[in-house]
């Protein structure tokens, strides 16, 4: 009788400590991860300021900043990556696709300017980390992927994380998403040998449209698309980096 | 003074086994240049063979310190080391695919460079053990070495053509095996020729068949997940529904219904023109190129005069067309589109022209068989210069895939179409209110775009054609920059056409003749107008300053420098590395940093191989060698080997143009260059050592100075001429430098065999390093200062091994 009794206060206490052990030890995690998503914000923070003369962007505003402080970046990128996750890179998402580096990430999100009334479209779902990061400043997401994989994983990642203003489709984002157009904002994740005509439509007059170029790992410029209000469509090259070809006098 | 072993009595010296392998080897670096293009991108397939390549420094090395323990077994490790060539070229290929090494990551990700250095191991092992094959009968059937290296050479250059043949009829991975299958069927001849078992023969001879017949599916390529057809194949929809391989690269033909291609390179932003259907083209799983629905409608081909491209046909009128790299058919068809009167259309990869003209004809519209059409299957360049027409515009498509050209990627290829001398016969092609057209990425800051109008403005200089500002027009959208350059000014009346046809469609105008700053920069706005900026430089006064200045390398490339892609300065690496946070690699020109990395990495490399063997001489009495002849085989065999293939590239380079394929040109010239060296290397069997190097050396010194300047005397001469007669004079032209160059290297060996036998392997594993070595400098320096200055080293590195020899005699 004895030696049930000590058996099952021993089984007792080892599950005691197995919980204690998991709670600290997620707990350790989690707190790691947001020492980690800090320091990812001062290295944006840092970057912003060496880019300010070739971005004409000194310092991202709060909301984006506060945006990317709490995304919860390891949760949407493959576990083989999970401790690259707050580095400032890019990293390989399955697919043959990345995640952009998280300075480009908020730097786009900058340039698009969005407020909390905005209906935003992106193009090229990826691991999600982008529409959560909108989400946090918008009130809709509409994002869709051509992968499907990597769709499905996106929309349980932002499912899980209750990104309940987020909408994920899959399929070809060439024709946007008549159904909720036009939107004041749009995001294209992957460059093409032109800019959709549809998506231009479903551009509202004054929007901004946000197009990342270069190769894979290689972000080389951001195209900044606007719509002016007489509907007049202008672009900007933006060079996230200062670096000026011209020399001397030129 | 001969030494002879008592086993050369019993057997007969592998001449056909040697001569076998060394086909095989050939062939197969050859092959893993095309499957590692398929599998990633030629620069870094060319970083890893290049490396590969080692194996010959490192089999040197290992002969060496092993030589006590080979003395006895000479024979069986002959045979096993063909065997392991055999086995290790086709089971390391397989795990290669399998490690999960991405280049595009080296950069970023620290343990990517481990995955680099275990493909460099598996990859060294085949090369390794051929090498082992030849070192070890150089060492041990001395009394043969002039015929052994003759056979070696003959061996090498057979494969070079061979090769060739094998990729036109086999898939990349079916020759794998072939080759592989080479490796067991040389050590059966091996063993037959050794006098050893003649069981072991037909059992290794019935291995050669088994591995032939072994199935394909493992070996296939694996295409990098980051390349643009792996994308494409990600898509619902995607459906390869064509593959075809040959020695120009592995064609991907692929359609999606679902989600279906829109290639419009630059479409305005503006037009609101649907895409009708494509099917998309992939070479070696990148270079997309599409081939267009045509039902006869030219209203639902809208698209084709929205894009930067379409500019010359608004000042034309119903032109007569040259259309170079014409591929899927694209700028053919919005020749068309305009109203084009006739249309030669230059594409150089037969199979593309089958797709279009027969296979997919009518998803094409049958294009390519239009009464107006005509289809020449050529090189561009070749078929300009071999052409007596003069045409209204000469339009030059864009070929190369927007990533490939953003990360810089191709500075490593050589390219004729874009030479001042290309220019300048394009110039001699135009009728005289014709122009040339270039359509390319508008790469941010700007590098092809006024690359080429610097190279237009010095071919319009050669011309004679005064004020070549009055004879500049381009426009530029967000992604596309179009060049023309007229043989006659550019009249107000079309200044004022492209002034609306740009404004229409939200086009830049980046420069026309006296365009005044004001206008540029208004619909895609960059920091700097750059275009207007840079053109305007380039055809002021300033030029040099601006040349000098400009953070990228955008002098014009000539044919003796044909490396338009090359934009890389040092100062703008130090620059972009310097940033923080990785932030300027994006901007940096990475396939001439591999080149350059490569080259350090054989370098030290090299040195490993070198000295190793040099530590063993220290240590083993019986091995000891003088430090005065140390140097001497050391210099030797580094200069001849830097200068074997410093000249063997740059007639390589020199030939592409006369032999109108940069393939037949590589096979011609490399299989003539080793072919006659090898007859060289018989020739000098019983001569003396010392006189007869002079005589190689002086024969070498003098007729490549003279194929300098007579050269393009006879490229003009034969110009015309038909293939077989051009192949026939690049191999009569070739034989006797060629036959001069077969001399140095028996002979050099020959000397040390009579003070330092020991040393055979050494000297052989010196060659192979310098080899390897020199096949990357030769490139690095051709970038920078031409293949002429390539060919003056050469001469220069064998007049000093001439000097190292003579030396070593008087000691």
């Amino acid at each position: 009788m004895k030696f049930i009794l000590s058996y099952k206060i021993s089984l007792f206490a080892v599950l005691i400590f197995w919980m204690f052990q998991s709670f600290f030890i997620s707990a350790s995690f989690a707190d790691d991860y947001a020492i980690k998503r800090k320091a990812m914000i001062d290295a944006i923070s840092h970057d912003a300021a060496l880019a300010e003369s070739a971005t004409g962007i000194k310092k991202f505003s709060p909301m984006v900043m506060e945006a990317l402080g709490s995304v919860p970046r390891h949760e949407m990128v493959p576990d083989n990556v999970k401790k690259n996750a707050y580095e400032n890179r890019p990293l390989p998402i399955g697919y043959g696709q990345t995640i952009s580096q998280p300075f480009i990430v908020a730097l786009m999100t900058e340039l698009l300017n969005v407020g909390k009334d905005d209906n935003v479209l992106e193009i090229g779902t990826g691991s999600g980390y982008q529409a959560a990061v909108l989400a946090r400043l918008v009130r809709s997401v509409f994002t869709m992927e051509i992968v499907e994989p990597l769709g499905l994983r996106a929309r349980q990642a932002l499912k899980f994380l209750s990104y309940s203003n987020v909408e994920v489709k899959i399929g070809d984002g060439y024709y946007g998403w008549e159904e909720y157009a036009p939107f004041d904002a749009i995001i294209v994740t992957a460059a093409a040998s032109h800019i959709p005509p549809p998506l231009v439509r479903q551009l509202k007059p004054g929007g901004r449209m946000v197009i990342p170029v270069g190769a894979q790992f290689y972000t080389q410029q951001l195209l900044l698309v606007t719509k002016d209000k007489d509907g007049s469509v202008r672009t900007r090259q933006i060079l996230p980096v200062v670096f000026v070809p011209l020399t001397g006098k030129h | 003074m001969k030494v002879h072993n008592h086993k050369s009595s019993l057997m007969r010296a592998p001449f056909f086994s040697i001569a076998l392998l060394s086909a095989a080897v050939l062939s197969y670096q050859v092959l893993l240049l095309r499957l590692f293009s398929i599998i990633q991108w030629h620069h870094f397939a060319y970083m890893i063979i290049s490396i590969a390549l080692l194996g010959y420094g490192a089999s040197g090395a290992f002969l060496v310190i092993a030589l006590s323990w080979i003395k006895t077994r000479e024979r069986l490790l002959f045979v096993v080391n063909a065997v392991l060539f055999g086995v290790f070229s086709v089971v390391n290929f397989w795990m290669i695919q399998n490690l999960p090494f991405n280049p595009l990551e080296l950069f970023w990700d620290k343990n990517q460079i481990y995955w680099l250095l275990l493909t460099y191991v598996c990859l060294i092992f085949p090369f390794f053990c051929a090498a082992n094959c030849t070192g070890l009968v150089f060492f041990w059937l001395k009394e043969h070495i002039n015929t052994l290296y003759a056979v070696n050479l003959f061996g090498a250059g057979t494969g070079a053509v061979s090769v060739i043949g094998l990729l036109t009829l086999l898939s990349a991975q079916e020759s794998l095996l072939l080759i592989s299958g080479m490796g067991f069927l040389a050590a059966s001849i091996g063993v037959v020729e050794l006098k050893m078992s003649f069981r072991a023969s037909i059992a290794l001879f019935l291995s050669a068949f088994i591995v032939w017949f072994l199935p394909v599916e493992w070996l296939k390529p694996k295409i990098s997940p980051y390349k643009s057809l792996s994308h494409y194949l990600n898509v619902k929809g995607s459906r390869i529904i064509h593959e075809s391989s040959g020695p120009l690269g592995l064609l991907t033909v692929m359609e999606n219904h679902e989600s279906p291609f829109r290639f419009a390179p630059g479409m305005s932003i503006n037009s609101s023109a649907e895409i009708p259907d494509q099917l998309g083209i992939f070479t070696d799983g990148e270079g997309i190129s599409v081939i267009t629905r045509f039902d006869g409608s030219f209203n639902k081909l809208e698209f084709l005069d929205q894009m930067t491209s379409s500019l010359p046909y608004q000042l034309l009128e119903k032109p007569e067309v040259l259309v170079l790299c014409a591929g899927g058919g694209m700028d053919v068809l919005q020749a068309l589109y305009h109203q084009a009167r006739h249309i030669d259309a230059v594409e150089l990869n037969p199979h593309v022209i089958d797709m279009v003209q027969n296979k997919y004809a009518d998803f094409a519209g049958y294009i390519y068989s239009m009464p107006q059409v005509k289809v020449h299957i050529n090189e561009a360049r070749s078929f300009v210069r071999g052409s007596d027409k003069k045409y209204d515009l000469i339009q030059i498509a864009m070929i190369d895939s927007f990533n490939a050209a953003s990360a810089g990627t191709h500075s490593l290829n050589e390219s004729y179409l874009y030479t001042v001398e290309a220019v300048s016969e394009y110039f001699s092609h135009l009728k005289p209110d014709g122009m040339i057209a270039f359509t390319r990425w508008a790469r941010q800051p700007p590098r092809d775009s006024l690359k080429l109008a610097a190279t237009a403005v010095k071919a319009m200089e050669e011309k004679g054609i005064d004020s070549p500002d009055k004879h500049i027009a381009s426009i530029r959208g967000w992604n596309t920059t179009t060049l023309l350059f007229k043989a006659s000014p550019f009249t107000k009346v079309e200044i004022q056409k492209m002034r609306d046809f740009s404004n229409k469609r939200s086009f830049d105008l980046a420069y026309y003749p006296q365009m005044k700053k004001e206008e540029a920069n208004q619909f895609n706005i960059l920091d700097h107008d750059y275009f207007y900026h840079g053109i305007e430089s380039l055809i002021g006064d300033q030029r040099d300053n601006f040349l000098a200045q400009y953070k990228f390398d955008i002098r014009p490339a000539t044919d003796d420098k044909p490396y338009f892609f090359h934009f890389f300065k040092w100062r703008t690496f130090r620059e972009l590395i310097s940033l923080s946070a990785n932030q300027g690699l994006p901007l940096i020109e990475w396939g001439f940093i591999i080149v350059t990395i490569t080259l350090v990495q054989a370098a030290m490399a090299s040195l490993v191989f070198i000295i190793l063997p040099l530590w063993i001489f220290y240590r083993k009495q019986d091995q000891r060698i003088g430090s005065k002849q140390g140097l001497f085989i050391f210099s030797y065999f580094c200069s001849i080997g830097l200068g074997f293939m410093f000249i063997e590239i740059a007639y390589i380079q020199r030939f592409i143009l006369f032999l109108n394929h940069p393939l037949y040109a590589v096979a011609v010239v490399i299989c003539a260059f080793l072919v006659f060296a090898g007859i060289g290397s018989a020739s000098v069997k019983n001569k003396p050592e010392i006189r007869t190097i002079r005589l190689g050396v002086s024969g070498i010194i003098i007729i490549a100075f003279l194929y300098i300047f007579l050269l393009p005397v006879i490229f003009d001469y034969f110009l015309f001429s038909s293939n077989v007669m051009k192949t026939g004079i690049a191999i009569l032209t070739v034989a006797p430098l060629a036959y001069f160059m077969g001399m140095p290297f028996p002979l050099g060996l020959r000397m040390i065999s009579d003070f330092a036998p020991a040393a055979i392997p050494w000297a052989w594993g010196i060659n192979g390093c310098a080899s390897v070595i020199s096949s990357i400098l030769a490139i690095i320096l051709a970038m920078f200062l031409g293949f002429t200055f390539v060919i003056f080293c050469a001469l220069f590195l064998y007049g000093f091994a001439y000097l190292t020899a003579s030396f070593n005699v008087k000691q």
